[in-house]
């Protein structure tokens, strides 16, 4: 019984991710799709908190603590400073058609469960319903940078691929914690140089639609 | 025995580090040629020792996590060592003279020890992954040596050619190393023998180690960057590259498909045969046309290397039919030729660089009677032509006599095919061996005899003693193994016994040192005695002259001294030399054409004759090869300048695709 209760709060958990990631692909103002991301953030930590208890591996703790600190608390915020200082708080983004964007979504999902469910057929149940969403999680943030044209939002795709690449790690039991920390660092690290980046083409193109790079790169002149 | 092998390889990387630093100064030659040297030596000595011994391993822990680097010392890697070796040290020690010319020292030194242990390091190779790091190491090393003098017009496009070549048959052996690996994959050796792929598999695996170690060894038609690599780089590199480096190409073609291959199918040997022959005849009527001597040479590797596979394919065609004797036989012959090949392409090489030091020439038209201003190049040069000509009494004889012994026992084969295609063969053997001789008359004869063409010709002085002792201490092994070949033959029997499963008759029993491969009722040959009666009846042909000739009493016109026109121009030249030959092969095969220009009556000008020739390789193969890669990055040119979201955008598509195609297969 405890066995399959702590099987449904990861399923729940991991879907949940899956739901925010959808979710995303929603969200057409940058506020609202940072404070998305800090949601998507939040419920990764409450499930690689879950796996940490049931897994009995007190070092994943560690990796939900970065989760809620880092990518649910700094990063949000920094962005948001980020927006309102690059003063496009109020920009609606040209996205593909969000209508699409979704059923392409999910698809996706189903894509990555026909793909996942029949490999890790042996598999620990856990592991494998968790890998299986992971996958949709990434496959979900690549799409979202795909489909994309601010710098920002691009960066917010970036970064809920990388939680489902954490939900996938947490979710196989035997993640070293240095792994974990190194890749906390090095998200930390590109955040940093996007961040960066973003106000140095800021200064220099007036804007941070990526489009609007393409006209200047070397190659074009 | 194989850790002090590994010992002197790593003496010789290490010497590549010290060479970085002390190539600048004078000191540094000696310390990386004298230290190569050493360690050439001892590796020699070890492969010797360990010829007839039981095969060992050792399991280093580099190279890839949890596979380890695995080397192996049996038989075969230790004949192929003592070929390695025997070419270093020649190489090594010439060097040490030859050297002394060299502008930019900092270009070779330090790629030249890593060049010889990339060549020790493919032969005790006993994974996929090693072979394949040693080999890149082994091309590496030398294209850099390619491009020492890379501002010299030709040698960038040479050394372009050569790194496209080498990477080309990198390629084919990573993927036969593949399937071979099979479904197990692992890539040590061990496994892959005990693999048995299914018949298209391993023809499949066959055909890329034929391509794979043929493009690095030279076969017809991937032979297209040896003419070019070889006059590029330093003589001493040259000789390393055409005798050595080809060699080992080889082993990987015998280590494949004799080990790691499993049981052979019998028209492999009619593919290989057929190779073999069209590369040797290709090879030596392309160094007919040749008039710089390093090219002529290149060529006649190729040639070489075609004899090779010839004795290989009789070899595999013999094992398919379970004759083990005649398989053996073929063996000894190809692996013979190895060790000749591998001694006098080195002193031809040597002995083309003492020419090159003495007037900076190369094209054997601006030479011409070098044999008075350097007589003892000349005579080691003469030996070195005489045994790549495969006359008796030297060795070059010996390996193609097996060759030939081997192909008459194409009688006891079953299958049409092979009945055919042996003797035909045999007759493409013959003929190479014919125009071999012809080529080689025309490269000492133009080169050494005559007068001098030109003044730096006239000039020449002889080299110095460290190059001379090199190219004596290799005539004198062409020598040895012709006159005493059943020493070579004993040492080469464990290799085939590994390999065939038998060996041929021990030789050093048999009474006046005769060699008898299969029984003597069928055939023997005997060097010593050979030799002599050549030494006396040459001796008496001599004394007669002198006795009866030069003081005969014998009338010319007045003041000319036996020479009619003084000029030396009027002397025959590479291309007259080769003009008969040319206008009967040359016509089909490289559609040669020659217009002759009269000038008009009145006209003071000189009259011309022009001669072209086409590669029809370069025609047939190259070409359309490179027009194809060309469009299609003229194709792919519009993927150049996309957005990043177009490119992010390609890599998600190739994801989902690749995921839908697993969900699919499943």
């Amino acid at each position: 019984m405890t066995h399959g209760f702590a099987f449904d709060v990861a399923h729940m958990l991991a879907g949940s991710l899956v739901l925010v990631s959808i979710a995303m692909l929603y969200q057409d103002r940058l506020y609202a799709l940072i404070n998305v991301l800090a949601l998507h953030a939040l419920v990764l930590a409450a499930a690689v908190g879950w796996q940490a208890y049931i897994q009995q591996a007190p070092h994943l703790y560690i990796t939900a603590g970065i989760a809620l600190g880092f990518k649910a608390i700094v990063i949000p915020m920094a962005l948001r400073r980020m927006v309102f200082r690059l003063g496009i708080h109020r920009e609606i983004e040209t996205v593909v058609s969000i209508g699409l964007t979704m059923l392409a979504g999910i698809a996706l999902v189903a894509l990555s469960m026909m793909v996942m469910l029949p490999v890790t057929a042996h598999a620990d149940p856990v592991a494998r319903e968790d890998i299986a969403l992971a996958l949709s999680v990434v496959l979900i943030g690549l799409l979202m940078m795909v489909t994309r044209r601010n710098a920002v939002s691009q960066v917010a795709g970036f970064l809920s691929l990388e939680n489902g690449v954490n939900l996938a790690a947490t979710g196989a039991q035997g993640m070293p914690l240095v792994v974990e920390i190194s890749v906390a660092f090095s998200i930390l690290i590109a955040f940093i140089v996007i961040g960066i980046f973003l106000f140095r083409i800021r200064e220099r193109f007036d804007t941070v639609d990526l489009q609007a790079l393409d006209a200047f790169r070397g190659e074009r002149q | 025995m194989i850790e002090p092998t590994l010992a002197c390889i790593a003496l010789l990387l290490g010497l590549t580090c010290a060479a970085a630093l002390v190539a600048q100064s004078q000191l540094g030659r000696s310390i990386v040629y004298g230290g190569s040297l050493v360690a050439a030596s001892a590796s020699l000595l070890i492969a010797l020792f360990s010829l007839a011994a039981a095969p060992s391993t050792v399991t280093l822990p580099i190279g890839l996590p949890w596979t380890g680097a695995h080397f192996r010392l049996d038989p075969l890697s230790a004949f192929f060592l003592v070929v390695v070796g025997l070419g270093s040290i020649g190489a090594s020690l010439y060097a040490l003279g030859y050297g002394r010319h060299e502008q930019d020292p900092q270009r070779v030194l330090p790629f030249y020890p890593a060049f010889l242990a990339g060549l020790n390091l493919v032969v005790i190779a006993d994974d996929a992954f090693s072979f394949l790091f040693a080999w890149e190491l082994m091309s590496l090393a030398s294209w850099a040596l390619v491009m020492s003098h890379h501002r010299e017009p030709g040698n960038a496009h040479a050394g372009c050619v050569y790194i496209i070549m080498a990477s080309f048959s990198g390629l084919a052996l990573l993927l036969c190393f593949g399937l071979l690996a099979g479904s197990t994959g692992s890539y040590a050796f061990t496994a892959m023998r005990a693999v048995h792929p299914s018949p298209g598999i391993a023809t499949l695996a066959l055909v890329l180690a034929l391509i794979g170690a043929g493009s690095k060894a030279g076969v017809v038609p991937l032979h297209a960057w040896l003419p070019l690599a070889h006059p590029a780089a330093p003589s001493h590199v040259s000789a390393l590259m055409s005798g050595v480096m080809t060699k080992v190409a080889v082993y990987g073609f015998v280590r494949i498909a004799f080990d790691l291959l499993g049981a052979p199918a019998w028209w492999w040997g009619t593919l290989v045969l057929a190779v073999g022959g069209i590369t040797a005849v290709l090879g030596v009527l392309y160094a007919l046309m040749e008039h710089d001597l390093k090219r002529l040479l290149a060529y006649h590797t190729v040639e070489n290397i075609g004899i090779i596979f010839i004795g290989l394919g009789l070899a595999l065609a013999f094992g398919a039919n379970q004759l083990p004797a005649a398989a053996a036989l073929g063996l000894t012959a190809a692996l013979f030729h190895v060790l000749n090949h591998a001694v006098f392409k080195s002193l031809l090489f040597f002995g083309t660089g003492a020419v090159l030091v003495a007037t900076g020439e190369r094209d054997m038209d601006r030479l011409g009677g070098l044999i008075h201003r350097m007589p003892k190049t000349a005579f080691a040069f003469l030996v070195g032509c005489v045994a790549i000509s495969a006359l008796p009494p030297l060795n070059g004889f010996v390996s193609e006599w097996l060759t030939f012994q081997a192909i008459l026992l194409h009688p006891d084969l079953p299958q049409w095919g092979l009945k055919i295609a042996i003797p035909a063969d045999g007759a493409l053997l013959a003929l190479s061996a014919a125009l071999a001789a012809a080529c080689f008359v025309k490269a000492f004869g133009i080169t050494f005899l005559g007068r001098p063409r030109t003044r730096v010709a006239a000039d020449a002085r002889e080299v110095d003693r460290f190059s001379l002792a090199a190219m004596f201490g290799f005539a004198a092994l062409c020598l040895f193994a012709g006159i005493f070949p059943g020493v070579v033959i004993d040492l080469l029997a464990p290799v085939t016994q590994a390999l065939t499963g038998t060996h041929i008759p021990t030789q050093l029993g048999v009474e006046w040192l005769s060699i008898v491969p299969i029984e003597s009722a069928r055939s023997s040959y005997n060097g010593l005695l050979i030799f002599l009666f050549i030494t006396v009846s040459a001796s008496l042909t001599v004394l007669a002259i002198h006795r009866f000739a030069s003081r005969a009493l014998r009338r010319a016109p007045a003041w000319d001294c036996g020479f009619p026109d003084p000029r030396p121009d009027t002397q025959y030249t590479g291309a007259s030399f080769a003009q008969p030959i040319r206008r009967v092969y040359g016509a089909v095969v490289f559609r040669t054409r020659e217009t002759v220009t009269m000038p008009p009556p009145g006209d003071t000008g000189p009259a011309r004759i022009e001669k072209h020739i086409t590669d029809p390789v370069w025609d047939v193969f190259y070409q359309p090869v490179a027009s194809a890669v060309s469009h299609l990055s003229l194709v792919l040119n519009v993927m150049q300048f996309l957005t990043i979201r177009r490119y992010l955008g390609f890599v998600f598509a190739t994801l989902v695709i690749l995921l839908l195609a697993l969900a699919l297969w499943q």
